[in-house]
């Protein structure tokens, strides 16, 4: 077995396993870092506008992405049609 | 003051208790006070490694707890008059270990010892960051295999973020020790290549512990590999390990390089 596979093994693996965690590091390293961050903003940014508004916890996504020279804070944030309402009766 | 060194990974089943073993009984053969405290509250391993599993009376959580002192928990080796163990509970859960109770451990272990190796338990979870939070040094085991490269590139970032050096802005120095590395499967192309490691996760080399028979035998036995045969290959690249830690600036050899003319006499700069 052991002889045959000399001629039939294809290309050795460990580049690809060095080009795999090259590639996912660089991703994770950019995302675990802040999630932190992006949690605690989110929070603020909740407790602000809840405030004022009736706004559904699940109904929110705060995403960041990083770019070479700018990153961005992209805050979606869905409002229920008479959350307006709900809050002055609330009040 | 004592030195007090976190063993961690991200992975579990990378070396990290026979490490810690292995380290502890090196430092401890100069004369040196070594204590190898067990962090793995709930299954503990390091008492077995160290061929200690039957002098266990008290733990670390009875320490915590007030039940016992820690000198009545503490147990010495019977090879080596200066190493000693600090054994994990095996019956409670991680729950057991307070913040407060640890800094108050570690903080009595320093004063009385010259090295205080924490052996970490596997994961990012409480009592890994407990075992690292008062660390000065922290040495990330790490084997060549993808799965252990990004859990320990995990455990770096925890590192810079979740200990009190950290919290207090300083660095924490790390160092990686790269275990079960086999010099033929890497020279085929079928294994991580130390450099290859090192540029991923961009720090200092400690050592290189080669896959070896000897490791395995050593702990069937209950002894660390280091005190097992001495003249073995793990034992003499963990021996070397050691006297890195001890601020030696000593070249590592990667295990099967052919060396040049230069490369004999530069070597490989080392952590």
């Amino acid at each position: 077995m052991n002889f045959l596979r000399i001629f039939t093994r294809s290309q050795s693996s460990a580049p690809a396993a060095r080009e795999r965690l090259q590639v996912l590091l660089a991703h994770e390293r950019a995302s675990v870092g802040d999630s932190d961050l992006v949690t605690k903003l989110r929070d603020e940014i909740l407790r602000a506008i809840s405030k004022h508004m009736q706004i559904d916890d699940d109904r929110v996504s705060v995403k960041m992405e990083r770019g070479a020279k700018v990153s961005t804070l992209a805050v979606d944030i869905e409002i229920p049609f008479d959350a307006d309402k709900k809050t002055k009766k609330a009040a | 003051m004592g030195k007090v060194i976190v063993v961690t990974s991200g992975k579990g089943g990378v070396g990290k208790t026979t490490s810690s073993a292995a380290l502890g009984a090196a430092l401890a053969h100069n004369g040196d006070k070594v204590v190898v405290v067990d962090f793995d509250v709930g299954l503990r391993n390091l008492d077995l490694v160290m061929g200690a599993e039957r002098r266990v009376v008290y733990d670390i959580v009875n320490v915590i707890q007030g039940e016992a002192k820690l000198t009545q928990a503490l147990i010495r080796d019977k090879r080596l008059e200066s190493l000693y163990l600090l054994p994990a509970s095996q019956t409670r859960d991680k729950d057991n270990l307070t913040p407060e109770g640890v800094e108050k451990v570690i903080a009595a272990l320093k004063t009385a010892f010259d090295w205080v190796i924490c052996d970490s338990p596997a994961g990012i979870e409480r009592g890994a960051t407990l075992a690292m939070r008062h660390a000065d040094v922290a040495i990330v085991v790490t084997n060549p295999e993808v799965s252990s490269v990004r859990d320990s590139d995990r455990i770096i970032g925890l590192l810079d973020s979740k200990t009190l050096k950290a919290e207090q802005g300083e660095r924490m120095e790390k160092h990686l020790l790269l275990t079960r590395y086999d010099p033929l499967r890497a020279e085929r192309g079928d294994m991580l290549k130390v450099d290859d490691v090192l540029e991923i996760l961009s720090i200092p080399l400690l050592g290189i512990i080669p896959e070896s028979m000897d490791v395995l035998r050593a702990s069937n036995v209950g002894s660390p590999v280091t005190l097992a045969d001495g003249r073995s290959a793990p034992a003499i690249a963990y021996f070397e390990a050691a006297r890195r830690l001890n601020g030696e600036n000593l070249p590592v050899t990667i295990p099967g390089e052919k060396k040049g003319f230069f490369g004999k006499i530069f070597g490989r700069k080392a952590a």
